[in-house]
């Protein structure tokens, strides 16, 4: 089998198109964070499809997607958001592998629901790690392609693709002259309800016992829209503010992922994914991992609603979702076996 | 020492209430241990002025961790965390991680010394800081170049240090509408705090000074010029001193 690099050229780049892994991890402590897919799950399955490790680099798409040509062929999976991606002549819907010839194009035509789609290309993007990860944290003009989002004229470079990443491209058709999308694709149990007003669930926050009580019933009850002053950092959530019972003084410490803060202004923010390291701001909730997908697919002018879950019953639902995932790479090897 | 769940993902290990030395002693003794001991699960420790915040993957907890008298630590826990969910078995393991008594005596810490040009378009609010606190500026930069401070914690920006030690006369309050840009390497005062911005970023302290060193070091690893637990003096340096530093400094 010849090994070829395989490169991407970036025609367009898109709204806002960055390489993005699973995240800076191991250096919070510094202050720096962790970065990484805003919706890890759909990175991790779109990985899964091109037969690569699951934190391999991949690009992540927001809203306007890139137009990218292929220089050489490649085996691609786009998961995340239908942006409306189309390969050559072919529609790519979300959660399919397609094997790209040379010279073929990636567009995307628009979303109608979501925010951020995943390209992984079989091999990854072998870009150089900075501080052990590709992602890029575009406020430091830290890690991925120069610390930036893609720019026109860019060009990536592919990483060798594994054994099984060539089997699944030459069952897919990899070879032939016209793009070629699986029939296969990610089953049902990997793909989240995205929605434009879901529900979310969320965990009690370390603070909630501070906000004022009928604050505590509209952070369970009411509609929250999404404001436009959103991004990989937070969430600023508006519509309903939520005020304390008396003013606190807290200390900064550690946020997580997800984390619902509130600041003095009374509109709740949730920490994403370039979330700084610590904040002072009462902690109200916490969303509970397997839905930080849904809030990472939501745009400004969105709506979500939040809905009271355990920590049991949230680690419960996360160690389900983990199963699903290593079933579903147990059976993408059984599928193209060696 | 309590713990409790930040979400389904990390632990919050509270040490403390205030910003003091014991507190900042245990909470360094604490990091020293996990990084001694790492607990089965555990990804990454960010401590803080009276925290840690142990951030863990649920699936790789062991969930039939060993709980003999940690057991019965983690029972002052909230009662969530009876059942063996990785959350309790986490808490378990890391109570008995923490166990034997911690080594909270003072450790030796590096004095950094951070070269400042006060005041000017460099300290754009040294004025209004000198005017709060009744002084002149002079007196104001002599005051803060005269403290001993110490890092206790980093956290905001990468490599940003929060430092405690300031004087009780130049705390002044945050500016009411925060800059939009704050340059990188200035030096500000937020309410009792003194700190320096290592990259360019928002920001509501009140600037006083500007170093021309680099304080994030992404290069590096650790990556920050600055370290939790460090000793920091601030010296004055001239307009010209300033910039005649290389830029890459």
């Amino acid at each position: 089998m010849e090994s070829v690099r395989v490169s991407l050229r970036i025609l367009r780049p898109g709204m806002f198109t960055t390489v993005q892994d699973l995240g800076r991890s191991e250096h919070q402590r510094f202050g720096v964070p962790v970065s990484g897919a805003m919706d890890s799950w759909a990175l991790r399955v779109a990985n899964l499809l091109v037969g690569n490790d699951e934190g391999d680099a991949a690009l992540e798409v927001t809203l306007t997607g890139p137009t990218i040509r292929f220089e050489t062929g490649a085996l691609i999976a786009i998961t995340g958001a239908d942006l409306g991606a189309t390969l050559g002549e072919a529609p790519l819907a979300p959660w399919h592998a397609a094997c790209a010839p040379s010279g073929a194009m990636l567009s995307f035509g628009g979303a109608a629901v979501g925010c951020r789609a995943y390209i992984a290309i079989a091999g990854g993007i072998p870009i150089t790690p900075v501080l052990g990860s590709r992602s890029t944290f575009v406020r430091a003009a830290l890690g991925g392609y120069m610390g930036r989002p893609l720019r026109r004229g860019d060009v990536l470079p592919c990483g060798e693709p594994s054994s099984l990443a060539r089997r699944i491209a030459s069952a897919t058709g990899g070879g032939k002259a016209g793009a070629t999308v699986a029939r296969w694709s990610a089953g049902a149990a990997l793909r989240p309800a995205y929605s434009a007003a879901p529900t979310v669930r969320v965990l009690p926050g370390t603070h909630a016992h501070l906000l004022s009580a009928p604050s505590a019933d509209r952070l369970y009850g009411a509609t929250f829209g999404v404001s436009p002053q959103s991004d990989r950092m937070g969430y600023r959530l508006q519509g309903c503010a939520l005020e304390l019972g008396a003013p606190a003084e807290l200390l900064s410490e550690g946020v997580a992922f997800g984390t619902v803060q509130l600041p003095p202004g009374g509109d709740p923010i949730i920490l994403m994914a370039d979330r700084q390291t610590t904040g002072g701001y009462p902690r109200i909730g916490e969303v509970a991992t397997v839905d930080l997908p849904l809030v990472a697919q939501l745009r400004p002018g969105d709506s979500v609603r939040f809905r009271r879950v355990s920590l049991e019953r949230a680690q419960a639902l996360y160690l389900a979702r983990e199963h699903d995932l290593a079933e579903a790479r147990r059976a993408i090897a059984l599928r193209f076996p060696e | 020492m309590h713990f409790s769940p930040l979400g389904d993902r990390a632990v919050v290990i509270a040490l403390g209430a205030t910003i003091d030395e014991a507190t900042h002693r245990r909470v360094r003794a604490v990091c020293a241990r996990l990084e001694m001991r790492p607990v089965a699960g555990m990804i990454e420790c960010v401590p803080a002025f009276a925290s840690v915040v142990v951030h863990y993957d649920p699936a790789r907890v062991p969930l039939h961790a060993s709980v003999g008298d940690a057991r019965a630590l983690a029972r002052n826990a909230p009662a969530s965390t009876q059942d063996a969910s990785p959350y309790a078995c986490m808490v378990a393991s890391l109570a008995d991680a923490l166990t034997p008594p911690l080594d909270e005596r003072p450790l030796s810490a590096a004095v950094v010394e951070i070269p400042v040009c006060y005041g000017h378009e460099f300290g754009p609010d040294l004025v209004d800081v000198a005017r709060h606190a009744h002084l002149t500026p002079d007196e104001v930069v002599q005051m803060h170049a005269a403290g001993d401070y110490r890092v206790h914690m980093i956290g905001f920006l990468p490599g940003f240090p929060y430092l405690g030690g300031l004087s009780d006369r130049l705390a002044t309050p945050r500016r009411a509408t925060p800059r939009t840009l704050v340059p990188a390497g200035s030096v500000g005062i937020g309410g009792r705090q003194t700190g320096i911005y290592p990259m360019d970023a928002p920001g509501g302290w009140q600037l006083i000074g500007r170093t021309p060193l680099a304080l994030f070091l992404p290069d590096q690893e650790p990556p920050t010029r600055l370290r939790m637990g460090d000793r920091v003096r601030f010296r004055p340096i001239s307009a010209q001193e300033f910039e005649r530093w290389s830029p890459s400094a």
